[in-house]
């Protein structure tokens, strides 16, 4: 098997005295997708946030594309720039069109000419089809398409690895389909490895290639992703999958 | 009221329309100024500096103009550094204004959410480049109704110069009530030219507060 693309060792991480993250373990290959399933506020999203840099930790080390990242000494803003993330109220830049938002990051943090990421960012639109909001503000989007926008735009630095932290939440069921289809189609077509945090549990099923399930910032499943749903190992799992009507 | 008595006075009042007017614009220029160096050191938390800001805002802000008056004007000579009436004035406005012109610019900064920075953060942008292209364009369209607020109070605050003798309105109100004993029509004056400025101002300021805020947030 290859070195994986992200390996995470004993990541713990607590606020003061309550720690909310106990010795986290798992590594991911090039191309798979993982989920991320469990009940709300149990430290699904913070552990994501660990992944980039958004969230410290205190103990435990990340190994990413071969590079140890410790909770002390990592030059996130490199790192970053390879690890995009999309957030579950978009969080587009308000003042600025789609192109704008797009293109910021290439031109200001890749220092690529504006000709260049624009150009690129056409092609990101083309393919999230929403060409025709090119000079468009975020306002005058609906949220599935400011999510996809947001995704678009995390893109536009070609990240190796991609993080969703439940881009679906906030969507109105129709706009859902648009995402999730945008998110599978990034896995089978450009093979990108992805962490996703959902609540999608068909979506979830359908793209997981390995499942971890966590509950009081514990590990409780680690499993391929197809067995977590027909063979969940412990109690707890069994009860949250028996909740989640789907 | 006599009509006459007004009319008489116009010229009088017209020179401290005048004298307000341009009082009022160089301090809050100034106080913008200091304001927002204030608030950057604050932002950016540069040692030492910021301590001193948070002093001189708080002390800016929990005294009178008219006492900071009195100390530049009779209690600096004493010290042996005098400054003309004028002087003094702006310094104080340009002061007193610079404390709460940083309060509303920091509050703007404070206001830009922090998941915005976060997602600038995760696409590899610098403290700096979140500062310049999320926090600072958000931030000052969301301090602008503070700072519209500050505008009209520092405006009102010129009225206080009369203490030290500078020839605004309202110490040529006070002049020429002392003169002729005609408190009525002087005072209907002056209530009508701090009005003449500061009402279509304050329409002004309301007007670009929406432009400025829908310009940047679209609601």
């Amino acid at each position: 098997m290859a070195e994986p693309i992200l390996t995470v060792k004993n990541l713990s991480k607590s606020y003061g005295e309550q720690q909310v993250l106990h010795d986290i373990n798992f590594s991911l290959q090039k191309g798979e997708v993982m989920t991320m399933l469990g009940p709300s506020g149990i430290g699904k999203s913070t552990l994501l946030r660990c992944l980039n840099g958004l969230e410290d930790f205190q103990t435990g080390e990340l190994v990413f594309e071969g590079q140890t990242v410790k909770a002390d000494n990592a030059n996130w803003q490199q790192l970053r720039q390879k690890i995009g993330m999309v957030f579950q109220s978009y969080d587009l830049f308000p003042n600025m069109t789609v192109l704008q938002n797009i293109t910021l990051a290439p031109v200001k943090v890749q220092k690529k000419s504006k000709a260049e990421a624009e150009q690129a960012a056409r092609q990101l639109l083309k393919r999230v089809q929403l060409s025709d909001y090119a000079n468009s503000y975020p306002r005058e989007l609906s949220g599935g398409q400011k999510q996809r926008i947001a995704i678009a735009r995390a893109l536009a630095m070609h990240p190796d690895l991609m993080l969703f932290d439940e881009v679906t939440a906030s969507l109105d069921p129709e706009m859902v389909r648009s995402v999730l289809d945008l998110i599978k189609e990034l896995s089978e077509q450009d093979n990108m490895t992805m962490i996703i945090v959902t609540h999608e549990m068909n979506f979830a099923r359908q793209i997981a290639d390995q499942v971890l399930f966590l509950d009081q910032g514990t590990i409780l499943e680690q499993t391929a992703g197809k067995d977590f749903f027909t063979n969940p190992q412990t109690q707890r799992a069994k009860d949250f999958l028996a909740s989640m009507d789907f | 009221m006599d009509w006459q008595i007004i009319q008489q006075s116009l010229p009088q009042f017209a020179q401290g329309f005048r004298e307000t007017l341009w009082l009022s614009l160089v301090g809050i220029l100034g106080a913008m100024v200091v304001g927002l160096c204030c608030s950057l050191i604050q932002y950016f938390k540069v040692p030492v500096a910021r301590q001193l800001v948070s002093v001189y805002v708080e002390l800016f802000r929990n005294t009178p103009l008219l006492i900071q008056l009195f100390f530049l004007y009779y209690a600096f000579p004493v010290m042996g550094l005098k400054m003309s009436a004028v002087t003094c004035g702006i310094i104080g406005l340009i002061f007193l204004g610079g404390a709460y012109m940083a309060e509303g610019f920091t509050g703007g900064f404070d206001g830009v959410s922090k998941t915005q920075v976060d997602s600038g953060r995760a696409l590899g942008m610098s403290n700096w480049q979140l500062a310049r292209y999320i926090v600072f364009p958000q931030g000052f369209s969301l301090s602008v109704p503070s700072l519209a607020a500050n505008i009209i109070f520092l405006i009102k605050e010129t009225s206080i110069f009369s203490v030290i003798a500078i020839p605004e309105l309202t110490n040529t109100a006070l002049d020429l009530i002392g003169l002729y004993y005609r408190s009525n029509e002087y005072l209907f004056v002056l209530v009508i030219a701090y009005a003449i400025i500061l009402i279509p101002l304050s329409l002004l300021l309301t007007w670009l507060e929406k432009r400025v805020r829908y310009g940047t947030f679209g609601d």
